[in-house]
């Protein structure tokens, strides 16, 4: 289907029926891609993205397990903050973006912390809601078992947000990625944001076209390893028919 | 404690307890009194505040008035003397039934492998030998059932609370599982308070048998004593004759209340 797709795609720019400057040519495209990688040019870019949306994504998950976990637990906290988190949720954070180009230059630093905030939301209120759900029937029972604070905290909250963590994991690498990529999109001197910012700039479709196939390629990669992670850690769901 | 001590006071002596949610009086100050080594079911009619009075004694609760003693001791916070089954999943999903079998030996900083020995021989006990790697979702009701009573009685609990805890189960899992516990029961006598709306259960498995009128204001209507012998067999039992006897004077008691509850539910 995906030839098939191709095929039209070229026949209808080959006879001018869709103009090519709008639209790209097929194998131009291609025949970019391949040189990018042929020649290694791609590599360097492909490193900082992928730099990014990984300090991003661990990041992001760590701050908002620690957060997550905390104000779940803590009942006086999260009526205080309750507001301030509504409001954070409802803001289109990718908003941000400029903000964090200007707090921290041009460098990885301002796409990491696009990035971290975009995963820190979701990872948090999926753990928010992980500990705030806990079934009363296993805590009370774990507490009649003779556990002990930490004890409760280690073997039942922890399982229980981790698991609605990781059901969140597709979404927060796929933010990661996004804040990477919109990060060097509004500014930046590498990555594959960089390269299509760069062939937009002298409205060279075709490259913009190859670069947003690299990124959807490596984002499907990324997709898969946490597939993998995924099936690893949660072999104690039945598995979803 | 001496054993002495043990025998001496009631395992569990709830004294004019009561508890109420708000505004809304859910016991009134009841007295339940359970000697040592005793057998004894709290029947009523649905809704009347039976959970509620097991979660007194498991400490999960405080009462509104009245004091709870736990062989002459006043409790204060959970009981730690008793163990608890539930009548919904109480399992932790994510352990396996032989790591969860052994997780309050874990809360104890009992040796590991100490505690899969100990592990291994319950689920061996309770016919789960060779299912102790599986998770809880790839076991049966009945299944579960058997590694939460092993996951309690590993711990050796002097009493044990247990809220209807076989009533989602199907009529032969659920009449195996009463002749498995009361063979379990038999070999180290613990007390038991055992919570069910099913009479014939209730007569099968007890010494004593309680009976709670209808909510709200729940107290106790009845206490009936149970001379059939034992050992018994839960299925067997119920064609005797004493057995239609105690049935039909307990749910002569039970039967006003039951259907008071009944109607209180229409019309809400």
């Amino acid at each position: 289907m995906l030839l098939a797709l191709l095929s039209i795609w070229h026949f209808l720019v080959q006879f001018k029926i869709l103009p090519p400057f709008f639209f790209g040519e097929p194998l131009k495209i291609i025949l970019q891609i391949w040189i990018w990688f042929s020649t290694g040019v791609i590599y360097e870019h492909l490193a900082i993205t992928l730099l990014e949306t990984l300090i991003a994504f661990f990041g992001g998950l760590a701050l908002g397990l620690v957060t997550g976990l905390w104000l779940g637990l803590n009942n006086t906290a999260s009526l205080l903050l309750d507001p301030y988190i509504k409001a954070l949720n409802a803001m289109p954070r990718v908003i941000l973006g400029p903000i964090f180009v200007v707090w921290f230059g041009l460098g990885i630093w301002s796409k990491v912390m696009l990035g971290l905030t975009l995963v820190f939301c979701v990872v948090f209120f999926n753990v928010f809601q992980g500990v705030r759900e806990v079934n009363s029937n296993i805590l009370s029972s774990a507490r009649m078992l003779g556990a002990n604070r930490r004890q409760l905290l280690q073997s039942v909250y922890f399982p229980s947000a981790t698991s609605w963590l990781f059901s969140s994991l597709h979404t927060a690498i796929g933010m990661a990625f996004v804040g990477a990529v919109i990060g060097e999109y509004l500014g930046s001197a590498r990555g594959i944001g960089y390269l299509i910012l760069q062939a937009e700039a002298v409205f060279d479709v075709n490259t913009v076209f190859a670069g947003i196939i690299v990124l959807t390629l490596f984002a499907l990669a990324l997709d898969s390893i946490v597939t993998l992670v995924e099936k690893r850690l949660m072999v104690w769901r039945p598995a979803a028919s | 404690m001496t054993t002495d001590a043990y025998s001496n006071h009631p395992a569990l002596a709830l004294r004019d307890v009561a508890c109420n949610f708000g505004d809304y009086k859910a016991i009134a100050p009841s007295s339940i009194v359970v000697a040592d080594g005793e057998f004894v079911s709290i029947v009523g009619p649905t809704g009347c505040g039976k959970s509620t009075l097991l979660n007194i004694a498991a400490g999960l609760l405080a009462p509104s008035g009245g004091t709870v003693h736990v062989y002459g001791d006043p409790l204060n916070g959970l009981n730690q003397k008793a163990g608890y089954l539930f009548q919904a999943e109480s399992l932790m999903p994510w352990r396996t039934a032989l790591s969860n079998v052994t997780i309050g030996l874990e809360y104890r900083g009992v040796p590991k492998a100490e505690a899969l020995r100990q592990g291994n021989e319950w689920l061996e006990r309770v016919g789960l030998s060779g299912h102790g790697h599986k998770y809880p979702y790839q076991l049966s009701g009945g299944m579960r059932k058997r590694t939460a009573l092993a996951q309690t009685l590993i711990l050796n609990p002097k009493i044990l609370l247990m809220d209807e805890p076989f009533s989602a189960l199907d009529i032969q899992t659920r009449q195996m599982m009463e002749n498995e516990l009361l063979e379990l029961w038999n070999s180290d006598k613990k007390s038991v308070i055992f919570i069910t709306h099913d009479l014939e259960e209730a007569i099968s498995l007890s010494d004593r048998v309680i009976v709670l009128s209808a909510g709200p204001e729940t107290h106790p209507i009845g206490d009936f004593k149970i001379d059939l012998p034992r050992p018994r067999d839960v299925a067997e039992i119920r064609m005797t004759q004493r057995f239609l006897e105690l049935h039909k004077i307990i749910w002569h008691t039970m039967r006003d209340e039951v259907l008071k509850a009944y109607s209180k539910m229409r019309t809400q």
